[in-house]
């Protein structure tokens, strides 16, 4: 008699309980890890989310032909210019040390702003015009409510007759918020209000760019001929050992090794993203061979076989054949190597893309930043609005990221031949 | 007598220090084929990929003695092996198109010989080995189609239409039915009879109703000596040797 019903005596019972048990582990191991990632993706958003928008300050600016001449007006003083809008808005701030916070109401940048509107739009001149002009970072924190008022004035950073006059410019809807576009264009600046992302991220893009335009070639070139060409000997095995060892060097070695040979030696231009691509391709090296090599290990022999057996020179057999299958595999190890290269910091900053970068850098050869170090820089710098910057940036470096990967997703769906 | 193609005399086969054959002397004769039979391990596939140097591949292979094409020594320091290889063409026990299109896999040999420049030529040439492999009334319609799209016989035969394409002197087949079904199998066997007209064929296979089948001349490999080598019907009617006998009747292998 068969009873396929029967459970006792197979130990049935106990074996699907030690199924369900590994099938839960799993699952909880995937929910905790997923619950992290939100976790810390969610903190930074929020805290960045505070930077999407800045506030700007209606301010009366005397633009009459005695102050800007029409036909230079980019002579003017607009800083003083800005000044005297400010006390006409407030006739009653009298002291020095009250003027000079009151002047700290809108950022610094606001005299080039002013400048620039002008530049574009000349009607403004010959009369007095209101301008928007960025208020300064103290100004948008206490309009959102992120310094504690409570406290003695002492510890906070603005003062009891900044609120006043903020409370009051706010009553007279000379406040308003707006998207902060200046932090995707503008680079970086010791005010936060107007600190940028775009030097660091073309500084990454450069780097990147030199990064990958030599370590693509020379990986793949290398991994194809230790895995299709060279001879196994006792030379070979030690090349692949220090390949594999090198993989796991701490980076900053890397960052001195250029430090001392592309700067000290070659003479490189310092702070450079063409050193710092150099430095990050050294890095990025033995990841991209080890994965291309895996990846041409695992294309079948049997192309090779039959290419060989055609009559088809090794070379042939293997870049007609051997390589087309491989490219995909090959590809998402260098965008694996790559996407390491764009958070590394500490080889950066011993060849100098530490500096402190206002201009978009024009060429691989001018001074630059990468944006994982501007997130260093960022972060240390002790003005509070610099805390959503820091934020911000890490968005921007992971939106980054993820559009790699992306690109890489798609190539490789391109690329890939099914067999 | 027809003077042979391929001599092989006093032929020794190691990998390492492990000898795979021993002192084999055969001669293959054209436009014949030419089965080799016997027990796994026995050597046949060794000494077929041999005769087209596939055994460079393995770095611990070594072949000793003399094995000669056409009267010229397939070893000799001068032999460049591509020019080897495109007289001696070879078909593997799985099927293994190249991952490209149906038309791809047939010109591949002759864009890396450089046959032909002409495109009307390549695509006559293409033509006439899907012909030659009868292949051609199944996939005349879908050469742009990846030749993994076939199945399993057809990549076979495609496999052959591929090797023939250049013109070789010599087909090697590396038990080529082993992973067909048995119409799949009955197909390619027609088409093997039908190749012997324009090339020498050796073949290795398992099957011994399939060496009696295509082949002319059988070759029984037994622990890697040659025991026996004649037409096929002798061999398998009155062979002289008695390991050969109970190797065919199925007492051993």
């Amino acid at each position: 008699m068969i009873d396929l019903t029967k459970k006792a005596g197979l130990n049935l019972n106990s074996r699907h309980r030690a199924e369900q048990r590994f099938r839960w582990a799993g699952r909880s191991a995937i929910a905790i890890s997923l619950m992290f990632l939100t976790l810390m993706v969610g903190s930074i958003a929020i805290t960045a989310s505070g930077s999407l928008r800045q506030t700007q300050i209606a301010v009366q600016v005397d633009l009459s032909a005695d102050n800007v001449d029409p036909s230079d007006p980019a002579s003017a003083s607009y800083g003083r210019l800005i000044k005297s809008g400010l006390r006409s808005m407030f006739p009653d701030v009298t002291s020095r040390r009250a003027k000079k916070a009151l002047y700290n109401l809108v950022s610094p940048e606001g005299s080039f702003e002013a400048a620039r509107m002008v530049a574009e739009n000349p009607d403004l001149l010959g009369g007095t015009q209101t301008l928007w002009l960025t208020a300064s970072d103290d100004l948008d924190l206490y309009l959102r409510g992120k310094i504690d008022i409570t406290l003695p004035e002492k510890q906070r950073q603005i003062s009891e007759a900044e609120v006043v006059w903020i409370d009051s410019l706010q009553a007279a809807d000379q406040l308003r918020r707006v998207a902060n576009w200046n932090f995707l264009t503008n680079g970086d600046s010791r005010e936060p209000e107007i600190a940028g992302i775009l030097s660091a991220l073309v500084g990454s893009l450069y780097s990147l760019a030199v990064c990958f335009a030599l370590s693509f070639p020379i990986g793949i070139g290398a991994a194809i001929y230790l895995e299709e060409f060279a001879p196994a000997n006792r030379l070979s095995d030690l090349i692949e050992v220090n390949i594999n060892n090198l993989a796991a060097v701490p980076s900053i070695v890397f960052g001195l090794l250029g430090l001392s040979i592309f700067l000290g030696y070659m003479g490189l231009p310092r702070s450079s993203p063409l050193v710092g691509g150099m430095v990050l391709a050294l890095m990025t090296l033995p990841t991209i061979i080890i994965a291309a090599r895996a990846a041409l290990r695992s294309v079948p022999p049997s192309f090779k076989e039959a290419a060989l057996a055609l009559g088809a020179s090794p070379v042939q057999a293997v870049f007609h054949h051997v390589f087309p299958v491989a490219m995909p595999g090959m590809l998402t190890g260098a965008i694996i190597g790559m996407a390491q290269a764009l958070g590394e910091t500490a080889p950066l900053l011993m060849i100098g893309m530490v500096a402190f970068i206002v201009d978009i850098p024009d060429s691989i050869l001018e001074p630059a930043t990468a944006l994982p170090v501007q997130i260093f820089l960022w972060a240390d710098s002790p003005e509070r609005a610099f805390t959503e910057k820091t934020a911000a940036a890490i968005i921007v470096l992971l939106i980054f990221l993820i559009s790699m990967n992306l690109i890489a997703i798609l190539l490789r769906r391109k690329l890939e031949t099914r067999f | 007598m027809i003077d042979p193609i391929i001599t092989a005399r006093g032929v020794d086969i190691f990998y390492d220090t492990n000898q795979a054959i021993h002192n084999v002397d055969l001669d293959i004769l054209p436009n014949k084929v030419t089965a080799f039979i016997g027990p796994s391990g026995c050597g046949k596939s060794t000494f077929l990929r041999a005769i087209n140097r596939m055994n460079d591949l393995i770095p611990t292979c070594r072949v000793t003695g003399d094995m000669k094409i056409a009267g010229q020594d397939i070893y000799a320091p001068a032999v460049d092996v591509v020019a080897l290889r495109a007289q001696v063409g070879m078909v593997f026990q799985k099927p293994n198109p190249f991952p490209k299109s149906i038309f791809e896999n047939v010109a591949y040999g002759l864009k890396i010989h450089k046959i032909t420049d002409s495109k009307t030529e390549m695509q006559d040439r293409v033509e006439w080995s899907l012909r030659s492999a009868g292949l051609w009334a199944e996939v005349a319609d879908r050469l742009d189609q990846p030749g993994n799209s076939l199945s399993g016989g057809q990549q076979q035969r495609l496999c052959i239409a591929r090797a023939i394409a250049v013109k070789p002197k010599v087909i090697l087949m590396d038990e080529p039915c082993s992973a067909l079904d048995p119409i799949a199998t009955a197909v390619v066997e027609e088409l093997i009879d039908n190749l012997r007209k324009d090339y020498t064929i050796v073949i290795v296979t398992h099957s011994m109703q399939q060496a009696a089948r295509v082949s002319q001349r059988t070759a029984f490999f037994h622990l890697g000596t040659l025991v026996e080598f004649g037409d096929t019907k002798t061999i398998f009617t009155t062979p002289e040797d008695e390991r050969t006998q109970n190797y065919i009747t199925g007492r051993i292998g």
